[in-house]
């Protein structure tokens, strides 16, 4: 029996009152084709890093779901993204990863387009054209909406979505731990050369969810554990600062984002972390001093990994990086992996960095193996006619978050789920289903907003 | 350093080494990884560089750079011992079960050998490599690339004192590479 899916289908797939998901949403190519409309045509998707275009000509091809994309200064030093396909016939313009450039021609008839994006050659112009094409209307169709949030680049496709600010919201806090340095100086990162891209054979959702606020899958990463490859010798991440922290799971549930986090007791002081190094060590100790003086009662809020809705995903600490899933189908997943630094950390501490992120991430990092293969084959497995029937199981933690937390004066926006005796939940995957169903059923940004209508802050 | 003067030296010494690159090949595809720890030198590199599109003129910016962008391999001992390490674990899933693997080496050339072919202490050369992988029931890869090996003769054996390897593709097509080239 062939299925159709109409908007009023999704809440049946997304069963928020009972915590279950539909394996058809995974596996499903003709709710897979709905998503990249309803999804990645409306939704903020990361593009890039400012430090990747830092000169006039410098580009960096991107992807925004499917579709290939160039981010690029222009010769104003303005940046701009937009769509890598020809205005005459389609063709790629650009297919080089990076570079700088003057202008992007296109190799199939020639059409070239300069660095913002204006169409500035026709071949035959006067010829063939009897100057009647009007070039002013024939540019590479740019993003409506692009922002530049402390050197993160973000765009859209739909001119009615709110402003990026106001799609994030209060995952605000979570970002800036992201993108700020670690002395909680504004945006002082940068990205070390080299981007990780690498195929996956799962559904991109299975990333998106894992890294949103998955602390149940600790024995995916025994092995490592074992090893200890972290940047004191030890496991794969420092935690000694988590010594009498709260774990807690902090969810958007409107907006579809979420974290996992640590909170650290109100009398807690910074403690010795990178051990591997002495001099790593005391960057990353002073930066704690730092931030600590800076942010005052923020500094205890410790940030693990979370995801933007829909496909950014970040670890802001260790190993501190970005990750797109790029949509391939229902089947495949394009992996970027993007890591960040301290803009202004001396050699050593960056070199240290650069080495752990190797070994921790990507097809290569002894931690995400692990998590690849698990993704391979649970979607692999969900697949088939029966498989499908069942509903995968969200249920852990339901009814026990609050949307009132607080703990010594510090609140926090959000739905939190204190997962520090229960170890895990699963608030933050039902929030990001529950975006994930709106998008899919909503009409446009006018339904979409809904905090708008529930007067909750933005 | 030299080649090429002593026809028969450098013949004897290409036989010499392949043995070794053979010998070395079968180690891991028989998942013998303690024992090829042990062909590499205390101060062995590793390094798998990233590979990009650029433009033509550009192609010193073809690979990621070894010591200073991200790699997909760019270290020493210690974390190559920490990958063997995982995988006797047991429980690294991503090779649980374990990968049935063939190492190919082919194009062997003997691009330097120091002091000379025939009492050669350290020798560098370039080959070819097809490693295909076959995991679970139907799960395979086909990976190809460039290598180039220095060895260094110790105790009267070849050691691997360096290894560069360049993968001919730009995303990667497997899902992880938690095998050795």
């Amino acid at each position: 029996m062939a299925i159709t899916f109409q908007p009023s289908s999704y809440s049946g797939l997304v069963d928020q009152d009972n915590g279950m998901v539909s394996r058809e949403i995974f596996v499903n190519s003709d709710i897979y084709a709905e998503e990249q409309e309803r999804i990645f045509t409306r939704a903020w998707l990361f593009v890039g890093h400012e430090s990747q275009v830092s000169k006039p000509g410098d580009f960096f091809v991107s992807s925004m779901g499917e579709e290939s994309v160039i981010l690029c200064r222009d010769r104003q030093g303005e940046i701009h993204v937009f769509l890598n396909s020809c205005m005459h016939r389609g063709m790629k313009v650009c297919r080089y990863d990076e570079g700088n450039t003057p202008i992007f021609t296109c190799p199939y008839h020639g059409w070239s387009f300069a660095t913002d994006g204006a169409l500035v050659g026709v071949p035959f112009y006067k010829d063939a054209y009897h100057e009647e094409l009007d070039k002013s209307q024939w540019g590479l169709i740019r993003v409506p909406r692009m922002t530049n949030y402390k050197g993160g680049i973000w765009a859209t496709w739909d001119p009615n979505a709110p402003d990026f600010l106001e799609y994030i919201g209060g995952f605000r806090t979570y970002l800036d731990i992201l993108f700020d340095g670690w002395d909680g100086s504004e945006g002082g990162t940068e990205i070390i050369g080299g981007i990780e891209k690498w195929m996956v054979p799962s559904n991109w959702k299975f990333p998106a969810e894992n890294f949103i606020g998955d602390r149940y899958h600790n024995i995916s990463h025994r092995s490592v554990d074992l090893v200890g490859i972290g940047p004191s010798g030890q496991g794969r991440r420092d935690n000694s600062d988590r010594e009498g922290a709260k774990s807690l799971d902090v969810s958007f549930p409107e907006r579809g984002h979420g974290t996992v986090m640590f909170l650290r007791p109100e009398d807690a002081q910074p403690v010795a972390s990178y051990q591997n190094d002495p001099i790593v060590a005391d960057y990353f100790y002073q930066c704690e001093i730092a931030r600590k003086e800076r942010q005052g009662e923020l500094w205890r809020i410790l940030a693990g990994p979370g995801t933007i809705f829909p496909n950014m995903s970040f670890l802001p600490r260790q190993p501190r990086s970005i990750a797109v899933w790029h949509p391939r189908g229902p089947d495949q997943t394009e992996v970027w992996r993007w890591f960040l630094v301290d803009s202004s950390a001396p050699p050593e501490v960056k070199e240290f960095l650069r080495q752990y992120y190797i070994r921790y991430s990507g097809p290569a990092g002894l931690t995400e193996q692990d998590d690849m293969e698990n993704w391979n084959y649970a979607h692999a497995a969900s697949r088939g006619a029966m498989a499908r029937r069942h509903h995968y199981n969200y249920q852990m933690g339901m009814g026990y978050a609050v949307t009132d937390f607080e703990d010594g004066g510090l609140k926090l926006e959000g739905t939190v789920l204190d997962t520090t005796k229960a170890r895990a939940g699963e608030q933050n995957q039902r929030g990001f289903y529950n975006r994930w169903r709106e998008f899919m059923a909503a009409r446009d940004w006018d339904e979409l907003a809904t905090w708008r209508k529930n007067g909750s802050a933005c | 350093m030299v080649i090429a003067n002593d026809p028969l030296a450098m013949l004897l010494l290409k036989q010499d080494v392949e043995a070794f690159l053979y010998h070395e090949a079968n180690l891991l595809d028989d998942r013998r990884y303690e024992e090829w720890l042990d062909l590499l030198t205390d101060d062995v590199r590793y390094w798998v560089p990233m590979r990009r599109n650029v433009k033509f003129g550009e192609l010193e910016r073809e690979f990621t750079r070894e010591g200073q962008d991200i790699n997909w391999f760019d270290e020493g001992k210690t974390t190559l011992t920490q990958r063997v390490r995982q995988i006797l674990t047991g429980v690294h899933w991503a090779e649980e079960p374990l990968s049935r693997l063939s190492h190919l080496v082919t194009n062997v050339e003997i691009t330097e050998a120091t002091p000379g072919a025939d009492d050669a202490a350290e020798v560098s050369l370039r080959c070819r490599f097809i490693i295909y992988r076959n995991r679970v029931a139907t799960e395979t890869d086909i990976l190809v690339g460039r290598r180039e090996d220095r060895l260094r003769r110790v105790d009267g054996g070849w050691m691997i004192a360096q290894r560069q390897v360049f993968l001919d593709q730009n995303v990667l097509l497997a899902k992880n590479l938690t095998f050795f080239f």
